[in-house]
């Protein structure tokens, strides 16, 4: 079960009550502040009003790309006759993403209160949770919230007595990673397969069924009740000037105590590693980072000192904060097998759809896992490089791109590793992606 | 049309309720979730059938089968053991805990023991990257495994089929 980590110093919007196993309830939210901001947005603000108050108070997306939602919402024509659909993206795969699942087994009445109030700035009558198929806990708090909402009236005809009426679909995915884009999660919803399509035009103004529609992650959503409780002004004054508010970092591999953390936009990225999170297993040495999910591109040790936890910071060190999934690497870990691992994982989920993604990520494999079967060639370097500029910007969705950038920064950063795999057929370390590995012994006393 | 889908139309027809006009089509991927509950796997007459009641292209059922990781068209074991062995996982030993699972079931990922109890596959991140290595069996997810741990599981999984 989900735990808080209450450690790091700064404003919580979401790790700040201790989780137990009635917390996520609504009689318990509501001792949160839980639907008072829909109260408030319902009785005392226009659908414009709570758009500007979400765009003033300049909140970032926060499924990766860190687009101003409030901006986003503001390209919708209210009025315009069209019905327009609000779509949460709860389809979390991103490689070592796992803090939308945090926020839907602890705080699922946060998320949909935002879903709500969101719809409400959009005059939407339907909105949509695309929660991905895999999720078991997950997916029964949502979907306990979204009836516990219903029967108290949150949710369906004349929401608290008021005109506006709502009702949300939660719809589970297939098992898929390519969902998790905005479109392809569209064509998903649609009941297709889900292939990514070309913009323009905008889903905000094309999207499901063709209809004005407006996506956005669930850690986005679970900021919108916060934004309207506190208003913009306060609500600014956490984070930075340029990252307001907060970000749930997940954190996991060869780190000493892996987790969901909520941190404060600006806070010291060494301090968060070192002392949050105690360090690398075993007290060895960090040797690289992946950011915000295996999409986002690596820096090592090095490349965090000094550097704060927000976006500008984040891409002024050479990577993004991406959907917070940090990934902590120890030294003597062997990049080479884990560039084959990232790369497997692209070729698996490519849609097909795009020639240089279909081809390019099949070739990659391919590349990687003959080097790491001893076979590699002096070209290969190259080779690898080339696949992943051919792929930048000449692909639908950003898939593609990321895979190519994801390789590129790791053989950057660590060339002679690939340089040393090829000319002696075997790992510059012991080839071991763990540090410390349960298994290793295990098989003592096994029949064969 | 007189099969599993004419039976599980009533439960469509109260997920429709919430959904907009029009939105027949979006029922294909929770119908085949539903189907798939029921029978283990979604035979021929499931897709023709589904096909006629949401007044879709055969197509679109075929094509939504065969994209999404979840369908299968062949029965599986009673236990679907599904071990994620993205990085996350890899870096806390899963390639190991695949090697464990492979050896106590004598199957490849990929495969199902003869018994048909047991079915093994390897698959993407599942979100659980905190509480790494683990797997699903079933809907459920185990986290933090040890060998003691799946060793234990795998006894209890037995049992409750034999
Ligand atoms: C391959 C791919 C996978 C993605 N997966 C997710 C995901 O699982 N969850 C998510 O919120 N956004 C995901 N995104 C980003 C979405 O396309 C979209 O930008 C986001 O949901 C918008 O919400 P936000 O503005 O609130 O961040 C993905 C993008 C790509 C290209
Ligand atoms: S880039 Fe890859 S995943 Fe994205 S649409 Fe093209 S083929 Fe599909
Ligand atoms: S890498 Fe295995 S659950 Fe994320």
């Amino acid at each position: 079960m989900s735990t808080v980590n209450t450690g790091l110093s700064g404003t919580k919007f979401f790790m700040n009550f201790p989780v137990t196993d009635t917390s996520h309830t609504l009689a318990e939210y509501r001792t949160r502040f839980g639907y008072q901001a829909l109260e408030k947005a319902l009785r005392e603000m226009s659908p414009t009003d709570v758009t500007k108050e979400v765009a003033a108070a300049g909140l970032l997306g926060h499924g990766g790309a860190a687009f101003p939602a409030g901006r986003k919402w503001g390209v919708v024509k209210l009025g315009d006759g069209e019905p327009h659909y609000v779509c949460m993206n709860a389809d979390e795969g991103e490689p070592g993403t796992f803090k939308d699942r945090w926020l839907m087994e602890c705080v699922p009445h946060m998320a949909l209160e935002g879903l709500i109030i969101g719809s409400y700035a959009l005059q939407g009558r339907h909105a949509f949770i695309y929660i991905r198929g895999e999720f078991d806990l997950a997916y029964r708090r949502m979907a306990e919230a979204i009836e516990e909402a219903y029967a108290a009236g949150l949710l369906g005809e004349n929401i608290l007595g008021t005109a506006y009426s709502l009702d949300v679909v939660l719809y589970r995915g297939a098992g898929s990673y390519v969902c998790g884009e905005a479109s392809a999660m569209l064509a998903s919803l649609e009941g297709k397969k889900g292939w990514p399509r070309n913009r323009p035009p905008r889903l905000t103004v094309k999207g499901l069924y063709q209809k004005p529609t407006v996506v956005n992650n669930v850690e986005t959503m679970a900021n919108v009740p916060v934004i309207l409780r506190l208003g913009a002004a306060e609500f600014k004054k956490v984070g930075t000037p340029k990252s307001p508010g907060t970000q749930m970092i997940s954190i996991s591999g060869h780190i000493a105590k892996p987790g969901v953390y909520e941190v404060e936009y600006g806070y010291l990225w060494t301090k968060f590693i070192y002392e949050d999170c105690g360090g690398i297993q075993n007290g060895k040495a960090l040797k690289c980072i992946i950011p915000g999910g295996v999409s986002t591109k690596i820096l090592n040790a090095s490349e965090i000192e000094g550097v704060t936890l927000d976006h500008n910071s984040a891409v002024a060190a050479g990577s993004q904060l991406g959907s917070g999934g940090m990934i902590a690497v120890a030294e003597g870990t062997c990049m080479v097998r884990l560039a084959q691992v990232i790369q497997r994982f692209y070729h698996h989920e490519s849609c097909g759809q795009c020639t240089p993604c279909r081809e390019g990520m099949g070739w990659m494999e391919r590349i990687l896992n003959r080097i790491v079967a001893g076979g590699g060639r002096p070209e290969d370097i190259d080779r690898l490089y080339q696949i992943s500029q051919a792929n930048d910007g000449t692909t639908i969705c950003s898939l593609g791109d990321s895979a190519g950038y994801a390789c590129s920064a790791i053989m950057d950063h660590y060339r002679e590793e690939f340089e040393y795999y090829i000319t002696n057929g075997r790992s510059m370390y012991d080839g071991n992606l763990t540090v410390e590995d349960p298994f290793a012994s295990a098989l003592v006393g096994v029949a064969s | 049309m007189t099969g599993l889908v004419q039976r599980l139309i009533p439960e469509f027809e109260v997920w429709k309720r919430r959904y907009p006009a029009g939105f027949e089509g979006s029922l294909s991927i929770p119908a085949l979730r539903r189907i798939q509950e029921e029978r283990g796997y979604i035979a021929d007459e499931d897709i023709a059938d589904l096909t006629a009641y949401l007044g879709v292209p055969r197509t679109q059922i075929d094509e939504v089968v065969a994209f999404y990781t979840q369908f299968t068209r062949k029965p599986l074991g009673t236990h679907h053991i599904q071990v994620c062995h993205n990085v996350s996982c890899s870096m806390r030993g899963a390639e190991g805990l695949v090697k464990h699972l492979s050896a106590r079931l004598g199957i490849k990922p990929g495969e199902t023991t003869t018994d048909r109890q047991f079915t093994l596959t390897t698959v993407e991140c599942l979100a659980s990257c905190g509480t790494a290595p683990m797997m699903m069996v079933g809907d459920a997810f185990f986290e933090n495994l040890t060998p003691a741990s799946v060793d234990a599981l795998l006894t209890e999984l037995k049992g409750s089929t034999s």
